[in-house]
């Protein structure tokens, strides 16, 4: 009798053949490439995340669902009191251009940080005609810090509006409600004239030795300056070079007491050929004179 | 010969690229196993400025990373016999050396043992053109050798300059560059039958490999086998295969001889098969534990069950002792080596300087064949075993790899071979205007 199961173990002739098919080896052999085993590596499961993404994706409520989420997560960071901005605070700024500043900025606190726009803020402060330059920043303690350097006013502009003052730059710096305000600062006046701010505020400094004579300086045509004196003398000021101008006059008066006389326009708009007219009653007077005289000269 | 001559160049060009690669693949089809090993080549170690052989036997530029071994089907004496089972042996061997490996080989490198090799001495003498040695006048005198019939149906598969000679100076191996007035060359050239070789290229095509090379494994077993001296100085390496006992004969570090015997130890097994009667596996179990070649008293005494599958309790229940078992061997080892001393004889390996004979091959093992050998071929017998190369596991160092190991040698340090060198402008049929020419000129 003979043993199956043993038969079964011993069976040497029915061993299974070792050989792989000729699929299995070339399969093998593909898989063994280097660029199919990159690609079965790190393309296929990108290809299949970037599938699985956009088919979730593809459905509108999922896809709110998820802007919901983020923009949740977003704003529970943005609520945090780390980045929470409380105060305003301004430094380098008077009482009025604060309470601009708080008026063109207009914040209600407590705000966060990330909705703080702080290149428009500056913007919008610097827009503002006092405030020469300004910096803004958030301070550690949520304070929101301004400061602002201010124009210093340094001429008066009489125009048809009213009174202005100006910086040296001929900015706008503020109304002026009456003169005797700032009784120190120059005053200048005519169309155009704030645009010339720098070249009045030479003429000023040029004028410094007529003193309390000068009134101020007019623009005139939008071209050319005039000095005008108390007495309704007047100098009028070539387009060119005024300054050097204005200069020859004063030193023409400090010799000749030019300007004391009774002269009502020293014309020096052309340099070769400066003009003085005088007063209608010294006209007259110089002409009574020369009758008494004779006639003569 | 043109056609042979293009086919191995463009082998070498594959092979080039496969060393560019830096992965291909070892395949040794024999009859008894079939035999892959996958060589990565890391491009250190080269040889140095001078040519001499490094540390390491300048294998360090080469390691071996896959290696596997099947069981061979379809080949009988080292031929392919049933190409289907072949093509299946082959793909199970490079499939589990890939698997080992993890790297694809596209080239392969393949070696075999039968196709009735024969050996040819060749000789040719050329007056040089210009007194210095060129490239050209080496190719030229190559291709002056004038080739013997061996008949159709027949391939050559090594053909390598052996010695060249110098005006009365012989024994150079590298004239290049040197002066003189007519230079000589011995070649060696092993032709195989063709149909052999298609047959295996087939294999490996089928296999969707390249192949890269091709060697007869009696020139790969011996460049593996005998160590540095023996090559230099003369020895015959005996591979005794499965199918077949291939014989080559090195001397000055060049084959130059090769022949091979129909018989191995396939054989021994189907004696033992017959005589006692057993299945083949049985036999090959009982020859490898227990076989030998010299019986003593002991041996009376030493009973060796045989077992049986039959069914039949008497039967399955057979022992012979260990005496019986060498008397059976005995004499189909003695034939063997008999007919090696033959071949020996013919090639007149007596008249060698040194009679150094190397036993290697799976059946070298067979315990006491040195001492048999010795009887037979000579004195100077030893057993060798293939050199050791990088990375090759320790299953894989036994005397049976010795043909896989020295294809691998062969691969990273290919010797010089006659396609190696360009075809002189004059061999080809296309020029023989100018050859006329040239008869003019040298003749009036």
């Amino acid at each position: 009798m003979r043993s199956l199961i043993r038969r079964k173990i011993r069976g040497q002739g029915t061993a299974a053949d070792p050989a792989p098919s000729r699929l299995r080896y070339r399969f093998q052999r593909w898989m063994l490439t280097p660029g199919i085993r990159f690609g079965l590596r790190f393309g296929l499961p990108l290809c299949l995340v970037c599938v699985a993404a956009a088919g979730y994706m593809a459905d509108e409520t999922r896809r709110d669902a998820v802007w919901g989420t983020v923009h949740s997560i977003r704003a529970s960071i943005e609520e945090r009191p780390e980045f929470r901005v409380n105060v305003m605070a301004i430094d380098g700024a008077g009482i009025s251009v604060s309470a601009d500043i708080r008026e063109v900025v207009p914040l209600d606190f407590p705000v966060s940080s990330f909705d703080l726009d702080l290149a428009q803020i500056r913007d919008l402060i610097e827009g503002l005609d006092p405030v020469k330059t300004a910096g803004v920043r958030i301070r550690p303690g949520g304070i929101l810090q301004i400061d602002v350097v201010e124009r210093q006013p340094a001429l008066i502009w009489r125009s048809r509006d009213g009174l202005a003052l100006l910086d040296d730059t001929g900015a706008h710096v503020a109304e002026l409600g009456r003169r005797s305000l700032h009784p120190d600062l120059p005053l200048i006046a005519g169309k155009g004239a704030a645009d010339h701010a720098s070249e009045a505020l030479r003429l000023f400094a040029a004028a410094k030795p007529l003193g309390a004579r000068l009134r101020g300086l007019v623009r005139v045509g939008e071209r050319r300056w005039d000095v005008v004196l108390d007495r309704g003398q007047r100098i009028m000021l070539p387009e060119a070079n005024p300054s050097r101008a204005l200069e020859r006059v004063i030193v023409v008066s400090e010799v000749k007491d030019l300007l004391e006389r009774d002269v009502a326009v020293v014309d020096m708009r052309i340099a070769e050929r400066p003009t003085v007219r005088m007063t209608q009653a010294a006209v007259e007077d110089w002409w009574r004179i020369r009758e008494m005289n004779g006639g003569g000269l | 010969m043109t056609d042979l001559y293009q086919s191995q160049r463009a082998m070498r060009q594959m092979r080039r690229q496969a060393l560019q690669r830096g992965v291909v693949a070892i395949l040794d089809v024999g009859s008894s196993k079939i035999a892959c090993l996958v060589l990565r080549f890391d491009g250190v170690g080269d040889l140095s400025e001078d040519g001499s052989i490094g540390s390491l036997a300048g294998q360090s530029g080469f390691r071996v990373i896959g290696a596997a071994t099947t069981r061979s089907r379809g080949v009988q004496f080292g031929e392919i016999s049933a190409m289907q089972e072949t093509e299946r042996a082959i793909r199970t061997a490079v499939q589990a050396a890939q698997k080992m490996a993890g790297v694809r080989v596209d080239h392969v490198i393949a070696c075999f043992s039968g196709a009735n090799p024969r050996s040819y001495g060749l000789d040719a003498k050329v007056d040089l053109q210009d007194q210095e040695v060129s490239e050209n006048e080496i190719a030229r005198v190559l291709a002056a050798c004038e080739v013997p019939d061996y008949g159709a149906g027949r391939e050559v598969i090594h053909a390598q300059p052996v010695n060249f000679a110098l005006d009365n100076r012989s024994g150079l191996s590298d004239p290049r560059g040197q002066m003189g007035q007519t230079l000589s060359v011995d070649m060696h050239m092993l032709t195989v039958d063709s149909s052999t070789v298609q047959n295996l290229m087939r294999c490996i095509q089928r296999c969707d490999l390249e192949l890269a090379g091709i060697a007869s494994s009696a020139y790969a077993s011996g460049y593996a086998a005998l160590v540095e001296d023996e090559q230099e100085l003369g020895a015959a390496c005996i591979d005794m295969g499965g199918g077949s006992t291939s014989i080559s004969i090195f001397m000055k570090k060049h084959m130059i001889y090769a022949d091979a015997v129909r018989m191995g130890g396939d054989h021994i097994t189907s004696d033992i098969s017959m005589g006692l009667g057993v299945p083949m596996a049985n036999a090959e179990r009982i020859k490898t534990f227990c076989g030998g070649v010299h019986a003593t008293g002991a041996d009376d005494r030493d009973m060796i069950d045989i077992g049986g599958d039959t069914g039949d309790w008497e039967h399955d229940r057979r022992t012979v002792s260990r005496a019986e078992l060498i008397g059976i061997m005995r004499p189909r080892v003695e034939e063997i080596l008999e007919e090696v001393r033959v071949r020996l004889d013919a090639a007149g390996f007596d008249y060698l300087p040194s009679q150094q004979i190397v036993l290697t091959g799976g059946s070298s093992q067979i315990m006491g064949l040195d001492s048999l050998a010795s009887r037979i071929l000579g004195q100077q017998v030893r057993l060798g075993r293939p050199l050791r190369v990088h990375g090759l596991p320790q299953s894989a160092t036994g005397p049976g790899f010795a043909s896989a190991v020295g294809l691998s040698l062969f691969a990273a340090h290919p010797q010089d071979e006659w396609w190696d060198f360009e075809m002189p402008v004059d061999r080809y049929p296309a020029h023989s205007f100018r050859r006329a020419f040239r008869w003019f000129k040298d003749n009036w």
